[in-house]
């Protein structure tokens, strides 16, 4: 009797599985947690506009050999210019007749590589710093702290533009030089939402328990800064891709022949106004994703905020 | 020499409590001494301000401007408090909406508090404090947004006694909660108290709270103690300091009217 | 003669994600030139119902009632733009924390002068003379310092008293205080209430007292609801709520801690899930029931 009423809610649907409200196992508490937020992410439609955008461009990127029509770097100096249309370039050729399409879609390449190693270096970075200056307080949170103002002073195209031409061009550098000047919000980010979190009851808690500061920090105190993190690193985004193209721009990030989007309005910039299309496809490339960047963060944060999901 | 000491659960004496410095100091405690045997119940009363939280926290080391002397199951205690210290002294915290980490799941609170203090066999443990706070097995993997104050605050309680303290610290723990939440809350400590044989302190700012939980008390009232006081002379109102009797009114005022 | 205000068959429910939620379900009730006590524990619909009678509902929530009448007239038909008007000159409140309810940059006199002159019109010499006169009747002893102090820099018991200056300076009809003592010391917030019960009084105005605590609402109302799971579960007269019948109310009662009856454990509320399903009872007041 007791086992014939049990079977059928051992094996129940897998939705009602993720949203119980008494988990059975740590794996299914934590996948229900995000199956949660999927949820309420899912309902946000700006944000799954931006995240279908971004999943396009990361197939893009992956398929790109398969997805090209021509090879990104062939030059046909006959057909070079082409209208959008025209000799079978779909969205034209540029000045040494490459097809910019392919060009497009080589270039999402480059752009990822930079989006993710900027996302995955500078949020860190701030972490550690602005969290131990929040929990750790006074001499250490002086001196990490004047550390970062000193790195805020400075304009942030100025600052990697002057690492870069230390350093040499060419993408490794272009993405260092943003790592090193995009820090520092996120250190103060991190150190403000620790002030907070620090006189909570469940960090003196914790501490009751004989936890040390190595602990408390980052067991329990990033996991609640990454949300914010988060956050504002894709609300960012848009302008690190921005910097990078702009670097690119310059001619101090990525180097020709390589299909790097602000590279691509630099070349095209000389023929404007009688060959718009050079120039307008890769910015529009640039304005897509830095706008799917921006909902996407908008979402999240409507998501993750610590602020507003803490009851 | 320990056989002595062991009698006294937590002695303070000349205790002061400081924030600030210089100009800005403002004195939270001053000179206040009292002592609570061991397995017994000693509450401290008073209103916002007066001071008695702050002696928690001086206790616990979470405030470490202070003065006096503070002894704990016979152990002076210095600036620090090592691992050992917090085997035997754990605290409840007023508000169950704050003391528990809102990404961590009762699992993972009180498995940590195991970790840390070495302790085997973290599956049976578990299991069993759940069941001696009066939560069912299902609770374990749940969230703290998905508990009710109670059941929070009951959480609570277990990563407090999970290490087996001999000490628990109470700050108004029930003040956040509805009256019949409260009770079953009070009854809960009361038998947890009674089976485990544990000491209690306990702040609290409402005089029959104190007076149910516990046998001897301090009235304070502006970081001082006015009156020190067992629970039969607080029941016989004969309370002799005009604060204690003030608060003794209000208390007591309001249930006469219902009464009649 | 008709009452200050009926509330009649009111529900207020919320739209969430996993369904409908109602926090109030179908409850009528009446106010004269009374005090009258709301009483329940949290979620059980007492705030909400303050709340619903401003039509301060905000989406995601859903309010529907037959009608809310304010001296015979519908506020459920007024426009948005009209029920500002009710809202502050005809029916005030005052919520827990006053922290909350004074804006923390500007000073406590241009406040409450200001909510005089949206009343009244009247001109600025006029108005202060009034704040200051208001002041003094909540017992503030230096009106004039308080008047030229910013919120921050008053104690909690202070902050309500000036709170209650400020709700009370436009003469409303009724005063709606949500919990206006539960963040206060006990010694303060005896004179807090005094000072209310005394203003109320005197100008003859009904008076909504919500709270969680049965003893200051039996010490200090004429009549009490009890609400649980946003239904009125019993009505009686305040100095009589120790003769309560409904189990819940009963319950409550016993699980308080009392210092003249002393037991080794509290008696525990059971929860019936009978309470859920039963209709309410009507808050209305009958010939004879009102003191």
């Amino acid at each position: 009797m007791n086992s014939s009423a049990s079977a059928p809610a051992k094996t129940p649907g897998w939705r009602q599985w993720l949203t119980t409200d008494a988990p059975a196992s740590r794996r299914q508490a934590r996948l229900s947690a995000w199956y949660r937020s999927w949820l309420a992410f899912r309902s946000n439609p700006m944000a799954m506009f931006g995240l279908v955008i971004l999943l396009l461009l990361v197939s893009t990127a992956l398929l790109a050999p398969v997805l090209a029509p021509h090879d990104p770097f062939a030059q046909n100096l006959s057909t070079r210019l082409s209208a959008p249309g025209a000799n079978g370039y779909l969205l034209g050729s540029d000045t040494l007749g490459r097809d910019i399409l392919s060009r497009l879609i080589y270039g999402s390449r480059i752009t990822l590589y930079i989006v993710s190693l900027v996302a995955l270096m500078a949020p860190i970075v701030g972490l550690f710093v602005g969290t131990a200056a929040g929990y750790l307080g006074g001499w250490v949170d002086i001196v990490l702290m004047r550390i970062t103002d000193i790195f805020l002073a400075f304009p942030r195209l100025v600052l990697a533009l002057a690492f870069v031409s230390a350093l040499g061009a060419g993408i490794e550098n272009a993405v260092l030089a943003i790592v090193l000047t995009a820090w520092p919000p996120y250190a103060r980010i991190a150190r403000a939402e620790t002030l907070t979190i620090r006189n909570a009851d469940f960090i003196h808690a914790i501490r009751l328990q004989g936890a040390g500061a190595l602990r408390v920090i980052t067991r329990h105190i990033w996991p609640l800064c990454i949300s914010s993190l988060v956050i504002r690193v894709t609300l960012d985004m848009a302008g690190i891709i921005l910097t990078a193209a702009g670097l690119g721009f310059l001619g101090l990030g990525a180097q020709p022949p390589s299909p790097e989007w602000g590279a691509m309005i630099s070349a095209g910039r000389k023929f404007i106004l009688d060959h718009w299309w050079v120039a307008t496809m890769p910015g529009l490339a640039i304005f897509i994703v830095s706008l799917a960047f921006n909902l996407l963060g908008d979402g999240l944060r409507d998501v993750l905020d610590p602020k507003k999901s803490a009851r | 020499m320990r056989s002595d000491n062991s009698k006294t659960g937590i002695a303070i004496d000349g205790l002061n409590v400081w924030f600030g410095e210089g100009e800005n100091r403002v004195d939270a405690v001053v000179n206040a001494c009292f002592t609570v045997p061991e397995g017994s119940s000693f509450g401290l009363v008073g209103e916002s301000g007066s001071g008695k939280s702050t002696i928690l926290r001086a206790i616990t080391g979470l405030t470490p401007t202070w003065s006096g002397s503070i002894t704990v199951m016979g152990k002076n205690l210095g600036r620090s408090r090592d691992r050992a210290f917090y085997r035997t002294v754990q605290m409840v915290f007023q508000d169950p909406y704050a003391s528990l980490h809102p990404r961590q799941t009762v699992d993972h609170v009180l498995s940590e508090a195991l970790y840390l203090h070495g302790f085997d066999n973290p599956d049976r443990r578990i299991t069993q404090i759940l069941g001696d706070v009066g939560l069912s097995r299902s609770f374990r993997f749940r969230w703290p947004h998905q508990l009710s104050g109670g059941q929070r605050q009951r959480v609570a309680i277990a990563r407090a006694l999970i290490i087996e303290p001999t000490t628990l610290l109470l700050d108004e723990p029930t003040s956040a909660l509805d009256v019949s939440v409260q009770a079953e809350i009070l009854n809960l400590l009361t038998r947890l108290r009674k089976e485990r044989g544990l000491t209690y302190l306990m702040v609290s700012h409402d005089l029959s709270v104190v007076g149910h939980m516990c046998s001897d008390m301090a009235v304070m009232n502006r970081g001082k103690i006015v009156e020190m006081l067992t629970v039969d002379h607080l029941r016989a109102l004969k309370a002799t300091h005009p604060y204690t009797r003030q608060l003794l009114e209000a208390s007591i005022q309001k249930r006469r009217e219902t009464a009649q | 003669m008709t009452p200050l205000l009926e509330v009649n068959h009111l529900t207020v429910k919320f739209l969430t994600r996993s369904g409908v939620s109602e926090a109030v379900r179908d409850i009528s009730f009446s106010l004269g030139r009374e005090r009258l006590g709301i009483v329940g524990e949290s979620g059980s619909g007492k705030s909400v119902t303050g709340r619903s009678i401003l039509r301060l509902i905000r989406r995601p929530g859903i309010l529907e009632a037959d009608s809310i009448k304010l001296e015979g007239q519908d506020l459920l038909k007024l426009s948005e733009r009209a029920m500002r008007k009710v809202r502050g000159h005809q029916i005030s409140m005052i919520m827990q924390d006053p922290k909350f309810s004074l804006n923390p940059v500007m000073r406590i006199g241009d406040q409450i002068c200001e909510a005089y002159r949206l009343h009244a019109g009247a001109g600025k010499k006029e108005a202060r003379e009034k704040t200051l006169a208001m002041l003094e009747t909540v017992l503030i002893r230096d009106p004039e310092r308080v008047f030229q102090a910013y919120p921050h820099e008053m104690s909690g018991g202070m902050g309500q008293r000036i709170m209650i200056a400020m709700m009370l300076i436009p003469d409303p009809k009724i005063l709606i205080a949500d919990e206006p003592t539960s963040a206060l010391d006990v010694t303060v917030q005896k004179e807090v209430l005094e000072i209310m019960d005394a203003l109320v009084r005197e100008r003859g105005m009904g008076l909504i007292f919500i709270s969680h605590d049965l003893n200051v609402v039996s010490a200090f109302c004429d009549r009490v609801l009890i609400m649980y799971a946003g239904r009125i579960v019993e009505t009686c007269r305040a100095d009589r709520l120790h003769d309560a019948t409904h189990p819940y109310t009963i319950g409550l009662l016993n699980s308080m801690p009392r210092l003249d009856r002393p037991v080794e454990y509290l008696k525990v509320l059971q929860r019936d899930a009978a309470w859920d399903l039963a209709p309410g009872v009507s808050g209305i007041a009958d010939e004879g029931d009102g003191a």
